[in-house]
């Protein structure tokens, strides 16, 4: 059983290589259907490895069999396979939704999808800074390579800016991985929050600085204000399975500053401690704003659930700043909810999109839907979710963030920026949605109706929300219990490295 | 050999990002390329500069940290596949939107007018 921690990242390695060869490579029928079972295989490993997880065990698989500080580790604790969970969910939708008419061109979809979901596992299981790195660059490379799919002018301009940042991004994190490694003397995540309790003060500065580039990769990575504008522009233009997967890409980056400032630089880091904070607070309450001013200025509607993300992306980092184990519980059931439902929103646009003909998602009055009181209906639920009116889970997340704010000063900036913003989302979804459904120019010339597969997909994903607000209580207990893992950077440190061995030396 | 070598991975960033903030995607493509160069010789000198230390434990008093050069090794080969990558796609930008510039268009110059004159 301990080789599922491996599992999860050979799964999709092998059936990725797998469907590049015969009998997959020469039928997009049967890599589809190939994928489908992947991911499904994806989704019971995930789950085993959750229910695992959630007795409280961390459980560590080490590579080749060289002991943690040394060699490389996988670490399934209870944040790392929630994160799993969620990607498998997603991509599970993702795929189902590729199933539709409009089917991606090209016999390489659907092994980039599998190499996507290969770099952002091992993003989450990873217990090591250096192979976090290498694992970003596999899920930057396969989402290169989705983003463009199906090529065009729109797509070509914004995966150039993608590409350009990320790479000037990886540059910036190899240079922080190498004053890490020149003042710690490891890149394992449990070690450097060992060794960087008891560092020299006069490196102690280094060490900060090396810290806080990873806040500047990771904050491009999940979207973060001065390095949010390659988002929108990206987003919208990709094709919406795509879009849909990539509304997890943000979060890797919210992960990793999670478990880099919570665990290496957390409460036991001496001198050390808290170094994002500080940072972290303004530039996420920026990035709530700057993201309602996109959400109010979107023209369709795939770009305003990409501005939405942004907003939720400040918000979290708004309230992980606050660097409290209630505050990251809270984080944490509202970026589930946001990760499912932004996803679920961008396949919703392409649905409405496809019956509305020429004038796409765009919010100016158009030809009637075929199907206006179904995608109406379930544009509705969508929009309760995302604003966070109650009775779905974004009301719960949001009430859960705002009373994680205890002091004045907390309050007087999270509350009005994060109402305001639901205000905001309040009222462009209620001017989107009354464009597209009520003010319709005529008749559809022909009924369209949407694939039954890919209206599953939205289905499944807009149900999400519900069942997080019914299954409320066990929700947010294993939050609480996560963040509280989390939290407990000793015991992480006593799990993941071993009693420290005797030296062998060698003659 | 410390100043020297500090110097070279200096120039070579600030020459990286010089060129990383032009206009045109070539000298972008040139500048990503510069900078992962600094970035390489950054890493190689984070297992502390020495020679003459053996590369195998045992093979005499002093070893060579073995672990920098590994990850200088999995960088160079990541930033050469990107590097390929971001080539063909400046390549594929150029074809696709008619010009070299990052944003797809070139950006109208206003003269003042007195530079006009």
């Amino acid at each position: 059983m301990q080789h599922l921690i491996l599992l999860s990242l050979v799964l999709p390695l092998l059936g990725g290589l797998l469907m590049l060869l015969p009998p997959f490579n020469a039928s997009r029928v049967r890599q589809r259907n190939f994928a489908l079972v992947l991911s499904g295989a994806a989704l019971l490993i995930s789950a085993l490895l959750l229910q695992q997880a959630q007795q409280g065990v961390i459980g560590v698989y080490a590579l080749g069999d060289w002991a943690a500080p040394f060699g490389i580790v996988l670490v399934a604790d209870r944040l790392s396979t929630l994160m799993l969970m969620l990607t498998s969910v997603l991509a599970f939708c993702s795929l189902l939704y590729t199933f539709g008419p409009r089917d991606e061109d090209g016999s390489f979809f659907q092994p980039l999808l599998q190499f996507q979901i290969l770099g952002i596992n091992g993003a989450f299981m990873t217990g090591d800074l250096f192979n976090l790195f290498v694992f970003f660059e596999i899920l930057l490379i396969a989402s290169y390579g989705l983003l463009m799919f199906g090529g065009g002018k729109t797509r070509t301009r914004a995966g150039l800016h993608y590409v350009i940042l990320n790479l000037a991004g990886s540059a910036v994190f190899l240079f922080a991985l190498g004053v890490m490694y020149g003042t710690l003397g490891t890149l394992n995540i449990a070690d450097l929050a060992f060794k960087v309790q008891q560092v020299d003060p006069s490196e102690a500065s280094l060490v900060r600085a090396g810290g806080l580039m990873l806040l500047i990769v990771f904050g491009l990575k999940a979207a973060m204000l001065p390095l949010q504008f390659w988002l929108p522009a990206a987003y919208a233009a990709s094709t919406p399975a795509v879009a849909a997967l990539f509304a997890i890409m943000t979060k890797v980056g919210i992960y990793a500053i999670l478990r880099v400032f919570t665990v290496i630089f957390g409460d036991a880091a001496g001198p050390l401690s808290h170094i994002a904070g500080g940072w972290l607070w303004p530039l996420g309450l920026m990035t709530i704003l700057i993201g309602a001013i996109g959400v109010l200025a979107s023209q369709d509607l795939r770009r305003l659930t990409a501005n939405l993300i942004i907003v939720s992306v400040g918000t979290l980092l708004a309230v992980i700043a606050l660097e409290r184990e209630s505050a990251t519980a809270a984080a944490l059931y509202y970026l589930l909810h946001s990760t499912l439902i932004s996803a679920g929103l961008f396949l919703l646009a392409d649905l409405i999109a496809r019956q509305r003909g020429k004038v796409g998602d765009r919010l100016v009055p158009g030809r009637g839907l075929g199907q206006n009181r179904l995608l109406g209906a379930l544009f509705f639920i969508a929009a309760i979710a995302v604003i966070g009116m109650p009775p779905l889970s974004g009301f719960v997340g949001k009430a859960l963030m705002l009373s994680a704010a205890k002091s004045v000063a907390e309050m007087s900036w999270l509350w009005p920026l994060v109402l305001g913003s639901s205000l905001v989302a309040l009222i462009t979804l209620s001017r989107a949605g009354s464009t597209l459904f009520w003010k319709q120019s005529g008749k559809p010339s022909e009924i369209l109706r949407a694939n039954p597969v890919q209206l599953l997909a939205v289905v499944l994903l807009l149900s999400m929300p519900l069942l997080l607000s019914v299954f409320g209580g066990p929700v947010t207990q294993m939050m609480a219990a996560t963040a509280q893992q989390l939290h407990d950077v000793q015991g992480q440190i006593g799990s993941v490295l071993q009693p420290v061995t005797q030296l062998v030396e060698v003659k | 050999m410390e100043a020297l070598y500090a110097f070279c991975v200096g120039v070579l960033t600030a020459a990286g990002v010089f060129l990383l903030l032009r206009g045109r995607t070539f000298p972008v493509v040139v500048g990503l390329t510069l900078l992962s160069y600094g970035v390489n010789l950054f890493l190689f000198a984070t297992g502390r500069l020495n020679d003459g230390d053996a590369a195998v434990l045992g093979a005499g008093s002093d070893h060579a940290d073995p672990l920098p050069q590994a990850l200088v090794l999995t960088a160079i080969v990541i930033g050469f596949a990107m590097t390929a990558f971001v080539v063909i796609l400046a390549m594929r930008a150029r074809g696709d939107l008619g010009n070299d510039h990052v944003d797809g268009r070139v950006p109208e110059i206003v003269l003042d007018s007195e530079e006009r004159n």
